[in-house]
């Protein structure tokens, strides 16, 4: 199977030494160009994101030294560069690749993000006339098997940043949050993510409130909200359903002497309160109070966390399901390899072809 | 020949229908089966953080229902009244109506997932049916009173819907619980929200009290012997259901008490139903 990859990433990289041999998407048609020229590659196929570039190449290159491929291709390598390239072969290859379109090798463990950028670096390759067969079967199935990976693990569920864990306890607790009313206190940069967070969620009643009212009245604007007077939040207490706190206060504002007859007229209609400052808005005995669920930082960080630890024990689960994926591909190769096995293999390959895709007569 | 084939048709659908009446049980087995396949598929998914496809246990569900409902018309047919005269059918029409309910009620209010705990109740109750000592049609020997029909009915689709409540409320529970802890697991992202639990606990306990008053009301109006006894314990029930109710609307109990009492109460009334058996004078009404 002469299926090559050469590449550096964030694991091996840092950011300084990814930049430098980023290819921006205009520049993606001359890089193919070059790639292709490069003597041995048949075929050639470029990923590059903010965390890794790589070059997918079939042809006689299999063996070549990582820093010689990237000397060919860039020229000009500096002093130090060698340790941070790697070269895959064969099976290893097409193992990394499909690891990498299931978000395996993400620094986001099951981020979806990468399998769009791969996708779109097929295309591109595919109207550049740079695949051929092999390249084209091989992404294809890495297609298959990234969907395969997510909608049969859990390795992509889950929310792992805080302000999306709060938005789904708020979906846990009151279902849709179109008819929420939340509150914002205090308009810093967590709240504000908050707040949008809530927003692109549904939820359509947003008050605002800051001690600086100009700063609350361009947050409610942005979020499509209202901006209320500071010393007027407490009068919004008693219909409201979700309070997010970040105020720079020395002390707790939110205590079990405010909430505690508010709740006598709420019912059964719980609150959720989302205390994100340092020090704490929200007495901690406030939780204690039935119906009332108040998360403080820690315990959104622990829940993204532990979101981000499950993803990562599924990694064991998604690595068997892709080796069965890269013995099938394996297969294939070899029969296609043997045209006595499948004499039609090089005339009409297995897979749907794309529009615009190299043929099997271009190989 | 044609006379001779549906001679010979007619023979085997009498044979057929002969043995489904003399076996009416195996409708029940067949029941519990498909309510023990849907509520393991369903604790599997749930705990194994699978994707559950919720058709199949939809299916399963129904499958089980159409079953029970062979049985109480066989049941029906064979005893000339509303099959509830044996601990056995009592069970049977009490699942059935629990089902009934979650079938009505359970996409209508995005509850799906209470079919996770519906199901294994279900089963437990078609397996308690199974194992009861008179479990044989006894056909009616006086006309057919309709007061006594419609207590009997109207009070065991009560408990049905009580059943439902109970089972809301302990979802509740395991929901509340978890936000508490502020350590939810997967299954607290798979249950229904605790809004929508509260809200369908409360409609579900409306729903039964309505339906147990008029099974009350008619009870008074059967007219033959009384027994007091459990004329005096379906009078605690109702009084404490229409506690419950009365405290929620007035705002004066927490949604949490709500749940808990909506399961005590529910297994104070099934276990009455067990017990009332061995300490009632008077004789079952047939």
């Amino acid at each position: 199977m002469n299926i090559s990859c050469f590449g550096l990433s964030h694991q091996t990289a840092s950011v300084e030494i990814r930049e430098r041999f980023a290819i921006a998407d205009f520049a993606l048609p001359d890089a193919l160009l070059r790639l292709r020229a490069i003597e041995g590659v048949e075929e050639g196929l470029i990923v590059s994101t903010c965390n890794r570039t790589e070059f997918y190449v079939a042809g006689g290159v299999s063996q070549l030294p990582p820093a010689r491929f990237f000397e060919d291709f860039y020229s000009g390598l500096r002093l130090g560069d060698e340790p941070h390239f790697y070269g895959l072969w064969a099976e290893r290859c097409v193992h990394h690749l499909f690891r990498v379109v299931s978000g395996l090798e993400s620094m986001v463990v099951g981020e979806t993000e990468i399998f769009g950028q791969v996708k779109r670096a097929y295309e591109s390759a595919v109207r550049e006339k740079a695949t051929g067969r092999r390249l084209n079967k091989l992404f294809q199935k890495s297609f298959h098997v990234g969907k395969q990976v997510r909608s049969s693990t859990a390795v992509g569920r889950g929310s792992i940043s805080v302000g999306s864990v709060a938005v789904d306890l708020a979906e846990q607790i009151f279902g849709k949050l179109e008819g929420c009313k939340i509150m914002v206190l205090g308009a810093g940069d967590t709240s504000e993510k908050m707040a949008r967070s809530f927003k692109t969620r549904g939820a359509r009643q947003i008050f605002v409130s800051n001690r600086s009212f100009d700063r609350a009245q361009l947050l409610a604007q942005e979020t499509g909200g209202r901006a209320i007077h500071f010393e007027e939040w407490e009068r919004e207490f008693a219909d409201l359903d979700i309070l997010v706190t970040s105020t720079s206060a020395p002390h707790a504002i939110v205590t079990v002497e405010k909430i505690a007859p508010v709740l006598r007229h709420r019912g059964d209609r719980p609150l959720f309160m989302i205390d994100v400052a340092v020090p704490r808005d929200i007495d901690p005995k406030v939780h204690r109070l039935d119906g009332v669920y108040v998360y403080d930082l820690d315990a959104l960080q622990s829940m993204a966390e532990r979101s981000m630890e499950a993803r990562k024990q599924e990694i064991v689960g998604c690595d068997r399901l892709i080796a069965k994926h890269v013995v099938e591909f394996q297969n294939w190769v070899e029969k296609s390899a043997n045209p006595m096995t499948n004499p039609g293999a090089c005339l009409a390959p297995a897979f749907a072809k794309p529009t615009g895709a190299a043929s099997c007569e271009a190989d | 020949m044609i006379e001779r084939s549906r001679a010979v048709l007619l023979m085997h659908l009498d044979f057929i229908g002969s043995f489904i009446f003399a076996a009416d049980q195996v409708w029940i087995w067949l029941a519990a089966y498909c309510f023990v396949l849907a509520s393991a598929y369903s604790a599997y998914t749930l705990f194994a953080g699978k994707f559950m496809a919720p058709r199949l246990t939809f299916g399963l569900v129904v499958a089980g229902f159409v079953c029970q409902t062979i049985f109480l018309g066989i049941r029906g047919h064979a005893v000339g009244r509303c099959p509830i005269t044996n601990f056995c059918e009592l069970l049977t029409f009490l699942s059935w109506s629990m089902i009934l309910i979650y079938l009505a009620i359970g996409s209508s209010y995005r509850l799906s997932l209470l079919g996770v705990f519906t199901t294994p109740f279900a089963s437990l109750l078609s397996i308690w049916a199974l194992f009861q000592p008179e479990p044989q049609a006894v056909p009616v020997k006086h006309p057919v009173n309709p007061w006594l029909e419609a207590h009997t009915s109207f009070s065991i689709v009560a408990c049905g819907a009580f059943a439902l409540a109970g089972l809301a409320g302990l979802m509740y529970l395991i929901q509340e619980r978890q936000l508490k802890t502020r350590r939810p697991s997967s299954v607290f992202f798979r249950l229904p929200p605790i809004r929508t639990l509260v809200v369908a606990n409360s409609r579900l306990l409306w729903l039964g009290f309505g339906l147990f008053s008029i099974g009350l009301g008619t009870g008074f109006m059967i007219g033959q012997d009384v027994d007091w006894l459990k004329v005096a314990w379906s009078l605690v029930v109702w009084a404490l259901y229409g506690g419950i109710l009365l405290a929620r609307s007035r705002r004066s109990m927490a949604a949490r008490w709500v749940a808990t009492l909506s399961i005590i109460v529910f297994g104070l009334l099934l276990s009455m139903f067990w017990g009332i058996r061995f300490i009632s004078e008077v004789p079952p009404v047939r």
